[in-house]
């Protein structure tokens, strides 16, 4: 199968990325410096991420168009404020996930981030539920770049004149090389940081700049140890079309509204889990030692009844231990519940951990 | 002390008299990555050519580690298990894995020399 490459392919190469298939694209998951050092150095100064795979939809429309997402989507989307972002999720009738999501009020209608692995299918769900009654674009033409760290923001005030006045959960138009760019002040890391969306032809010498200033391109592997430690998930692996938010232990992106009104696709399921509580709820987890558990692995409680599955686990840079998240059984879900994890046959002690394992300790005068 | 020989699984081992030294090579290290986990055979086990013989990680994955020949574990190195990163920045001195008292000489015939390993290693990466 042909793999699509990102405008910065060949930026990659240049830095001596190690290449990797991902959702259809050739992807770096690490630099020469390897996944600790990027992890570490997006944890004490700026790093770069081309999450170009990642889907950039818009959806043009006026008034009606807010309220026709809310029929779709748990997210009060009727009170945006304009450059507003809201995390939510695209689901079916049962609550299960088909893609997480971010959602950006903006003058025109709505522009939504979507995983590169379920951004086509996404489209498709999205179009029929929509009935074609808006203009929806699918872009090929964006690059998406995100800038991390704590130094992210005056590394890219540098490049764009104004950014640090962006506040979390928001964003902007801004003006660079007579071009105009969109960009909001989020990120999957942990940190502050920004996405920017910007023209495919304009994106590497984009990013060559911030490479100037003193940022690092970062890859893919230290994205996962990065949004692992932050208690993030990660679509595929934390959350599935078998999980609801509630589930997920995500139930806060769902507006406290919406639960009152309901009138979105999963409503009923949503309503009954939060009334009733669910039989499994994901958790972080956190082995003793140095064992680390991943993907798949079995846990038990202490009288040995299997209990759930971790859905993530690595080791994490900051925190120095391992870290996991994973799915059990909601009477085992009390933090500080002793557990244990199989690996390989044997059976390692656990506990079950606050979220996230990596708490930010903000600069003082940093940006707000 | 002989000279070191390699297997086709990237491990390095050196012989001194009976008993043979072993750890990965520098090439294994490169494609594994950072490593931050390491599980080593136990002291007095016995352990096959070929057969599993402790377990690597990095950030992105656990691999196992074979043993090139047959023999009984009579050290590990607890160095690398304390920090495993030594992994990373000495793989084929200070970082060795275990040692073997070792059954059958002849089973080191099978394995590769510097040169030969260089060539095997440059050819399986491509």
């Amino acid at each position: 199968m042909n793999k699509k490459k990102t405008a910065l392919n060949s930026l990659h190469r240049k830095y001596g990325a190690k290449l990797v298939s991902f959702a259809g694209y050739e992807m770096p998951i690490q630099y020469t410096k390897g996944i600790i050092e990027e992890h570490k150095s997006t944890r004490e100064n700026a790093g770069i991420f081309d999450v170009s795979h990642m889907g950039q939809l818009f959806i043009k429309g006026d008034g009606s168009l807010a309220k026709d997402l809310e029929k779709i989507f748990p997210t009060d989307l009727s009170n945006a404020k304009l450059n507003q972002s809201k995390y939510s999720f695209l689901m079916n009738e049962e609550a299960g996930i088909y893609d997480d999501l971010i959602i950006t009020k903006v003058k025109d209608g709505f522009n939504i981030v979507l995983n590169a692995a379920c951004k086509d299918t996404d489209f498709k769900i999205l179009s029929k539920l929509l009935d074609n009654k808006y203009q929806m674009i699918l872009s090929e033409e964006l690059s998406l770049i995100a800038i991390q760290g704590p130094k992210a923001f005056m590394i890219l005030e540098k490049v764009i004149k104004g950014v640090s006045n962006l506040k979390f959960m928001n964003g902007g138009s801004f003006n660079y090389l007579n071009e105009n760019i969109y960009i909001t002040r989020s990120g999957y890391t942990g940190e502050d940081g920004f996405e920017i969306s910007i023209k495919n032809d304009k994106a590497e010498m984009f990013v060559q700049k911030l490479i100037d200033e003193g940022a690092s391109l970062i890859g893919l592997g230290a994205r996962d140890t990065l949004r692992l430690e932050a208690g993030l998930c990660l679509y595929g692996h934390d959350m599935d079309i078998n999980k609801s938010p509630v589930e997920a232990n995500l139930e806060w992106a769902i507006s406290k509204n919406r639960i009152i009104e309901g009138g979105f696709i999963g409503f009923e399921k949503i309503k009954s889990q939060i009334e009733k509580g669910v039989n499994k709820v994901r958790v972080g987890i956190k082995p003793e030692g140095k064992i680390i558990a991943r993907e798949k692995t079995s846990i038990f409680s202490e009288d040995n009844k299997n209990i759930g599955e971790i859905t993530s686990g690595t080791f994490g840079p900051s925190v120095k231990a391992p870290v996991a998240m994973g799915y059990v059984e909601n009477s085992f879900s009390k933090i500080d519940t002793k557990v244990f994890l199989e690996v390989r046959g044997k059976k390692y002690p656990a506990s079950i951990s606050n979220l996230p394992f990596y708490k930010k300790s903000y600069v003082k005068g940093a940006s707000k | 002390m002989s000279e070191v020989k390699y297997s086709k699984e990237h491990e390095w081992l050196k012989l001194d008299g009976e008993i043979a030294t072993i750890g990965i090579t520098q090439h294994a290290t490169e494609m594994l990555g950072d490593i931050v986990f390491v599980e080593l055979p136990d002291l007095g086990s016995n352990v096959e050519k070929d057969g599993n013989a402790g377990v690597v990680e990095s950030t992105k994955a656990a691999s196992d580690v074979y043993t090139p020949i047959s023999g009984e574990v009579v050290e590990n190195n607890q160095s690398i298990v304390d920090d495993p990163a030594k992994i990373n920045t000495d793989p084929e001195n200070e970082a060795w894995f275990f040692k073997l008292k070792v059954k059958d000489k002849s089973e080191l015939d099978s394995l590769m020399n510097k040169e030969e390993y260089e060539k095997f290693s440059k050819e399986s990466a491509s």
